[in-house]
């Protein structure tokens, strides 16, 4: 085990290197000046570009300016903004709104799409089964943004039953919808895994043992069934928690729930390469992280599984 | 339910009777194949056979078909023009002569909801293509190589994978607009390139674990054996063996692209004007949405029913090719 995880956190350094290296090159290495428009409306004085210049190592080559960057990322320095702010103090202004976000998200995706699997897993081809596959294949089809956008519409301006957007202090309470939004693709998915892996078990040799040797329907479902139902669906939420706190832009965007999503939208439009650069740099890890951990959660859940 | 009475109605069939038997595998498989009893199906004509008893995949194909029609013919659905624009008409309703109403700029949303499609199918076909292309070819070259190619390969898709979908385009696109002004075709280009970079990973992997499974077979290693050559093993055995998992990826990753073009569009980095699609129209349309619902709720219903006929499409497929799920 142990030197399975050390196997897989030295994977990880190539990885974190070259996704790193693929935004830095992209955002710095754009045609045009990177200072125009930063100094209100007028040119900068070059005073102010030789400073930057200077500060971002722009007069290196791309590959030293990158190496100087991420040396300066391991000792805990993310570096400023073009306008002097620490970009570590944007992250933890920003990154507890996310957090909360990805975590109301996964909350309303677990206990939805788990009970409606469950519910069309133990009814196989029933009504409440279709009911499930039916709405479950919508909620795949439809975009994140046309589900905003109508929720916010309906629910938020035309019936005035939820505030349509989110305020800066952005609770529990008012992420409860952004967060539905958030989850309302991965619920399908957790639905139908559920399902498939909830049908699959149904007919293992060990739920007959359990049914055979007259345990109550509940015991049954509830310990023998569920809990190895539930490995997959588990490792899957994991996963998706990774993504949630990365792929909040479009939900954060029309909610404007003051999070880490539109904080990088902004940023890459108005060219601030140290805040994409360290923002991206921090969500990509996160993501790495969420997969090393999913995978040892896998070993732990699931005794069959030995990694050497 | 079914199948454990069928297995043991031809349990009980074997013990009986040794001709019964015979003539059994004579007739060949029942159920469904009703043409030709003699001819051996392959694991394609056989899904071919399933699919067409399923209602599900004939309403979605009726709707693709429908689709791509649009896309290939608009003038057949309206004989109005998508480009022109008269501010005296803008934001009003649904009425007889344009059914959709127009939008903010007074434009007849019905003409372009019909031009629309174009753009958003093309941009669907090409990423899908050159996405599973590349990927498929990466992935039965290091699932069959294995060793440093599959070492390189597999950590280049890492790289790729470990960006996020929407925040990567968005890094890509951002940099590849910065030149600004650009036509129609290096438009949709762009969005597309950036589709394939970032999703290429997914049909990798899905090709490289079929190529592994399939290179320990008996078949192959009978064919090495005899001295074929590793572009004739790979071409001829494992290729025709690997390719029903991605090509049921592919079908709901079609449906899944139309879906990321209209998202990247929304935010205003993927396609934009001259090119007209839905995802244009719905960010056009999304700050204005309080005064003018219809003009985003419109696009973002054709949208919504394309990507729902490519995704049922593809569980139909995945059904029909999957043996452990029938």
């Amino acid at each position: 085990m142990g030197r399975y995880v050390l196997r897989r956190l030295l994977q990880m350094v190539p990885v974190l290197l070259g996704t790193t290296f693929l935004i830095y090159v992209m955002v710095w290495a754009v045609p045009g000046d990177p200072f125009a428009g930063k100094c209100g409306e007028r040119a900068c004085p070059d005073a102010y570009i030789t400073e930057m210049r200077e500060r971002f190592n722009l007069d290196d080559p791309v590959i030293v300016q990158y190496g100087k960057y991420m040396l300066n990322l391991l000792s805990g320095d993310f570096g400023e903004t073009s306008s002097g702010v620490q970009v570590i103090d944007r992250i933890a202004d920003t990154f507890p709104v996310t957090l909360r976000l990805a975590l109301v998200a996964l909350v309303i995706e677990a206990v939805i799409g788990i009970t409606a699997g469950i519910v069309s897993g133990l009814r196989n081809r029933g009504f409440l089964d279709s009911l499930v596959l039916v709405s479950t294949l919508f909620l795949i089809s439809i975009p994140v943004f046309v589900t905003g956008s109508v929720i916010q519409l309906v629910f938020g301006i035309q019936w005035g039953v939820i505030p349509p957007t989110v305020s800066s202090k952005a609770t529990f309470g008012e992420l409860i919808v952004p967060g539905f939004v958030l989850a309302s693709l991965s619920m399908a998915y957790v639905a139908r895994l559920t399902r498939s892996s909830i049908a699959e078990n149904r007919r293992a040799d060990y739920v007959r043992t359990a049914l055979a040797k007259g345990l109550p329907q509940r015991r049954v479902v509830g310990v023998h069934l569920l809990r190895n139902s539930l490995i997959p669906v588990i490792t899957f939420l994991g996963t998706d928690l990774g993504s949630f706190l990365g792929g909040a832009i479009v939900t954060e965007g029309i909610f404007n729930v003051p999070g880490v999503g539109g904080l990088i939208f902004r940023s890459i439009q108005t060219k601030e390469g140290a805040l994409v650069t360290g923002l991206v740099t921090l969500l990509v890890l996160a993501y790495l992280v969420m997969t090393l951990l999913v995978d040892l959660l896998y070993a732990v859940l699931d005794p069959r599984i030995r990694y050497e | 339910m079914s199948d454990p009475s069928v297995a043991a109605a031809g349990a009980a069939l074997t013990a009986g009777a040794a001709d019964q038997v015979t003539a059994a595998e004579h007739a060949g498989p029942s159920g469904g194949g009703a043409g030709q009893p003699d001819k051996p199906r392959g694991l394609f004509s056989d899904a071919w056979v399933e699919l067409r008893h399923r209602p599900l995949f004939w309403i979605s194909a009726l709707v693709i078909l429908l689709v791509v029609v649009m896309a290939a013919f608009p003038q057949l659905f309206t004989s109005a023009d998508p480009t022109f624009g008269d501010l005296s008409r803008s934001r009003q309703g649904p009425s007889a002569q344009a059914w959709f109403g127009y939008d903010n700029q007074g434009y007849d949303i019905y003409a372009r909801v019909i031009y629309g499609a174009r753009a958003s199918i093309v941009v669907g076909v090409l990423a899908t293509v050159g996405a599973v292309l590349l990927g498929s070819t990466f992935g039965i070259l290091a699932g069959y190589f294995g060793g440093w190619l599959d070492a390189i390969l597999s950590r280049g898709a890492d790289v790729f994978a470990g960006l996020p979908f929407v925040l990567g385009s968005i890094v890509i696109l951002t940099t590849l607009n910065a030149e600004g002004g650009a036509g129609p075709v290096r438009i949709v280009a762009q969005v597309v390139l950036s589709i394939m970079a970032l999703s290429w990973p997914v049909s990798m992997r899905i090709m490289r674990s079929a190529a592994i499974t399939a290179k320990q077979q008996d078949y192959v290693k009978a064919a090495r054996g005899l001295g074929a050559s590793p572009r004739r093993i790979i071409l001829r055995h494992l290729l025709p063996n690997c390719l029903a998992p991605v090509l049921v990826y592919s079908t709901i990753a079609l449906g899944a692209f139309i879906g990321l073009e209209a998202t990247l569009s929304y935010l205003g980095v993927g396609l934009r004007q001259p090119v007209v699609s839905w995802g244009v129209m719905i960010n056009a349309a999304k700050d204005y949405i309080r005064v003018a619902p219809h003009a985003l709720l419109f696009p973002a219903g054709f949208l919504t029913v394309t990507v729902l006929a490519f995704v049922m499409l593809g569980d139909a497929v995945r059904e029909a090719l999957d043996p452990k799920l029938r």
